[in-house]
């Protein structure tokens, strides 16, 4: 199957067009952030200096990073964490950070799916687990923010990547494989009790 | 170092970084299964180059390097404390080598110290056998496929679930519904009939030890065990709930004793990326065999 090719910053229209079940291939700019990330900035913490999330992609990620013989980060695992424990702060993120898409794991529900329609943001599912295949797209590893605050797996940390691999699971219209899936396995469930 | 503290040390290597042959075969055949073109089969292809990629470059196959949970079968006599000492030890130097993520975090103030250890990290359970035999089994378990875990108290209402075992049959299959693709399936269930809250969640871990390929030695729970999987397969949840053809690898169930008022049927969600290994270690500390 043919990835379709996007670059960071992304543009309202290039997200608009994804479908449920397009694959993509991603270059760019990720930062992540997770857990204690999406907590602080829906109580209304700041982003640090360098970090802009307008036209951007975040990425549920708590990588394991160490530096090399020369100083530098490089990241040796980082696939994606479960996004449903930032249901109750995504939907807000989006808004305010002018994110146009999320790349994580498990999918998300209808405060994000809403998010995702009003102001144009895609669900980007990874493949959970394969540390290795999406540490390989990471190519540099810039900067780290809020590490002594958060510590190593819930820092924000700058990734430049090429060809990250995903799957829309959630579009910019309101359409959801989770939705779909959990229903069809449900009814499925039923004939078999 | 020790060679104990070396052996270990190897241990959580070779299991942050391998997946078991037992696992990597049913992986496989699940690839094969998935139709051709989908988005499950080709998550199950990028799994499948992740597993390779992981053990030649020795580095985690996930990056969530999960709960370290050690099972030592060691001979009467033998001194535990300084085991838990050694582990420790190679726990720490584990994590600077980066085999484990930096995945301990205190939990009243939210520092994470980078070492991986403190209260309840690692994880030691120990068990004395009539055997000069020193075992130390490892499960590296990720917090996403842990958060799908669940337990049950029957009679359930709701899932029409009674204390039987097609009660049972149907709070485990209510877990693989409501898990999804959040556990990163395919999955493997251990499950527990019995028990107490803890205890039964904790056997029910236990079960993860087991071979995908043993049979249940009883009867009843064999024939549950292979329902549990082929109905699960039918419910086109698929790798990573993306819809397909695999969504359970196996299921192992094991039964305690449980209180006249109790009937908990606890459920341990393991994900694709399975994370168990053992070795046999001679007296000298170093390690003589692998067991999986």
């Amino acid at each position: 199957m043919n990835r379709i090719a996007i670059a960071t910053p992304v543009d309202e229209s290039v997200i608009r067009s994804l479908k449920v079940g397009d694959e993509v291939a991603i270059s760019g700019t990720l930062f992540t952030g997770r857990d204690a990330v999406h907590k602080y900035l829906y109580q209304g913490g700041k982003l640090p200096p360098g970090v802009s999330l307008n036209g951007g992609i975040l990425y549920h990620c708590g990588p394991v990073v160490i530096k090399d013989e020369h100083g530098n980060w490089k990241c040796t695992a980082a696939g994606p964490t479960t996004s449903i424990r930032e249901e109750p702060y995504q939907w807000q993120i989006i808004r305010d950070f002018g994110l146009r898409g999320v790349i994580g794991k498990g999918g998300m529900a209808d405060k994000t799916l809403a998010a995702c329609r009003e102001h144009g943001c895609a669900y980007l599912h990874a493949i959970g687990g394969a540390a290795q295949v999406l540490a390989e797209s990471i190519k540099r590893v810039p900067h780290v923010y809020l590490m002594d605050e958060f510590g190593a797996p819930e820092a924000i940390w700058e990734f430049e990547v090429a060809g990250f691999p995903a799957v829309v699971t959630m579009d910019a219209n309101g359409n959801s494989l989770h939705k779909e899936v959990f229903a069809a396995s449900q009814a499925e469930l039923a004939k078999h009790l | 170092m020790t060679a104990l503290q070396d052996s270990l040390l190897e241990l959580i290597r070779r299991t942050s970084v391998e997946i078991p042959e037992d696992v990597h075969q049913a992986i496989l055949r699940s690839l094969e299964q998935e139709k051709k073109g989908t988005i499950a089969e080709s998550a199950m292809k990028i799994i499948d180059q992740n597993i390779a990629l992981a053990k030649n470059k020795s580095q985690p196959i996930c990056q969530d390097t999960g709960s370290i949970i050690f099972y030592v079968d060691c001979p009467v006599g033998f001194d535990q404390l300084a085991f838990e000492d050694a582990a420790r030890e190679a726990v720490k130097i584990a994590t600077k080598k980066g085999f484990l993520r930096q995945n301990s975090v205190d939990s009243v103030s939210g520092k994470n110290d980078g070492t991986n250890v403190g209260p309840g990290s690692p994880t030691i359970h120990f068990h004395q056998h009539r055997s000069p035999e020193l075992r130390v089994r490892l499960v590296l378990k990720g917090g996403g496929c842990e958060n799908v875990g669940a337990q049950y108290s029957l009679p359930n209402e709701k899932l029409k679930a009674d204390r039987d075992l097609d009660g049972c049959r149907k709070a485990i299959l209510d877990a693989v519904l409501q898990a999804q693709g959040k556990g990163c399936g395919p999955g493997i269930l251990g499950i527990c009939i019995g028990g107490d809250r803890a205890t039964g969640y904790e056997f029910s871990k236990q079960q993860l030890l087991r071979k995908l390929d043993d049979r249940n030695e009883n009867a009843d729970l064999n024939r549950l065990e292979e329902d549990v999987v082929e109905t699960a397969n039918k419910l086109g949840i698929g790798p990573m709930g993306f819809g397909g053809r695999t969504t359970l690898l196996g299921a192992k169930i094991g039964v305690l004793n449980r209180l006249p008022a109790s009937y908990f049927v606890s459920v341990s969600y393991m994900c694709w990326a399975y994370r168990r290994q053992g070795v046999a270690l001679g007296a000298d500390g170093k390690i003589g065999n692998w067991l999986y």
